[in-house]
């Protein structure tokens, strides 16, 4: 297990690992964003929590292929299938690593990015704790629609279709608990809403995605 | 570590394509599988490492005793020769890579990456990675593809003196390895329908 999270820790950070791709597309969204919309700045910090939750999703769902795809490729599912590593936690380890390498920096970008949108001071606290709570679901839920479409050459596209429905929910809580965060108003709801939705999907998602993993190996 | 198929059917796709096939491995022994191109070698190979169930029968071996070899070797190309090692004996829960890198003469490649070597010198990496399983039955599809004659004898040579050590081996080859081997043809066990094998779809699923 230990070695499999390593492995693929140092794999992404290698050339060609794609770590880094995330952080690229937030910081585009991020910055052309107020482009798009104007310079009203009143505007600009009604809609930076949403902005930056919309623009951390759409960064992940940019590496989610990669999660299984490249494995799948050169054999490794087949030979990690026969090996006595659990796929249950092989696709729990593929999700840690896609979130320490997807997740976490945009966790870590996000208050510099939020400058960038005008984010009002009392708001940075919960934008980072609703990033925080949030992605690692988005890299689990990630994971089990990289093991549905594993072995369908170049699924990136039926993979996006399908994970965003299942992203909906995280993302609605998620931006609402930075918004809230922003606008000083009470937090509770969002807060455990979204702590129910990561815990939950890190307790049974695995399950799912070995079982859809092991029959598209077949 | 005897390894019994039993009366198992195999499919591809859904569509059975062997019948019927009943064999043993005992531990010393090396079994070749024969048979024209899409006969279903392959499919019988993951179904014996348990990638996938047989369609009828069962195949009865102990827990974790099946390294299986298929024709993608599982390498990471911006990892080292010793790196990609190092890693599938952590997964396997061994620790010594060094007879493994002897046995296939990688010494002077060990810290190469994989990328950068040749299709032949990956192939030899991808058997390499045998040696650092510790498993004692070794299920091998076409394990000699790409490899020049010199090293098709020290794969020989790994095979036998694993045979030696009381291990077995089940192999898809068309090559003579100069072995004591027992062979299986398979052709006779084509299963009856779903026979008219469309080119190129079933050549995919080898």
């Amino acid at each position: 297990m230990k070695a499999l999270l390593f492995r693929d820790l140092k794999l992404a950070f290698r050339a060609g690992g794609g770590f880094g791709l995330g952080i690229a597309f937030f910081l585009i969204v991020v910055i052309l964003v107020p482009f798009s919309v104007g310079p009203e700045s009143g505007l600009l910090t009604k809609i930076a929590p949403g902005v930056l939750w919309l623009g951390a999703l759409l960064a992940c769902l940019l590496s989610l292929d990669r999660i299984l795809a490249l494995d799948w490729e050169d054999g490794t599912l087949d030979l990690v299938a026969t090996s006595p590593l659990p796929l249950e936690g092989v696709v729990t380890v593929k999700a840690l690593a896609h979130w320490l390498t997807t997740g976490v920096p945009l966790v870590v970008a996000a208050p510099v990015f939020g400058v960038l949108l005008n984010l009002p001071p009392q708001g940075f606290v919960w934008l980072v704790t609703s990033l925080a709570l949030g992605t690692p679901a988005l890299s689990v839920i990630g994971t089990f629609g990289a093991a549905l479409t594993v072995g369908i050459k170049r699924g990136g596209l039926l993979l996006s279709l399908l994970i965003l429905p299942l992203y909906v929910p995280t993302l609605i809580f998620g931006a609402e608990l930075a918004r809230r965060g922003a606008e000083g108003q009470d937090i509770t709801t969002p807060l455990f809403m979204l702590a129910g939705i990561t815990f939950g999907v890190i307790a049974l998602l695995p399950f799912a995605s070995a079982l859809v993993l092991r029959m598209n190996l077949r | 570590m005897i390894l019994r198929v039993k009366d198992v059917s195999v499919a591809r796709g859904g569509v059975a394509v062997l019948e019927e096939l009943n064999f043993e491995i005992t531990p010393g022994q090396a079994l070749i599988v024969k048979g024209p191109n899409g006969v279903g070698k392959t499919t019988l190979l993951r179904t014996v490492a348990g990638l996938q169930p047989p369609l009828k029968g069962q195949v009865e071996a102990p827990e974790e005793v099946v390294a299986y070899a298929a024709h993608s070797d599982g390498l990471k190309t911006m990892l080292s020769v010793e790196e990609n090692l190092r890693f599938w004996a952590d997964v396997f829960g061994q620790s010594n890579i060094e007879k493994a890198i002897q046995a296939f003469d990688l010494v002077d490649l060990r810290s190469r990456l994989a990328g950068s070597l040749s299709a032949g010198q990956k192939r030899r990496l991808g058997l390499a990675r045998l040696l650092v399983t510790g498993r004692p039955i070794w299920v091998l599809d076409e394990p000699t593809v790409s490899l020049d004659a010199a090293s098709v004898q020290l794969f020989a040579d790994a095979v036998r003196s694993h045979l030696a050590d009381g291990g077995s081996a089940l192999l898809a080859t068309h090559i003579d390895l100069g072995l004591d081997v027992t062979v299986l043809d398979v052709g006779p066990f084509r299963a009856k329908q779903g026979d008219a094998p469309v080119s190129g779809y079933d050549e995919a699923f080898l």
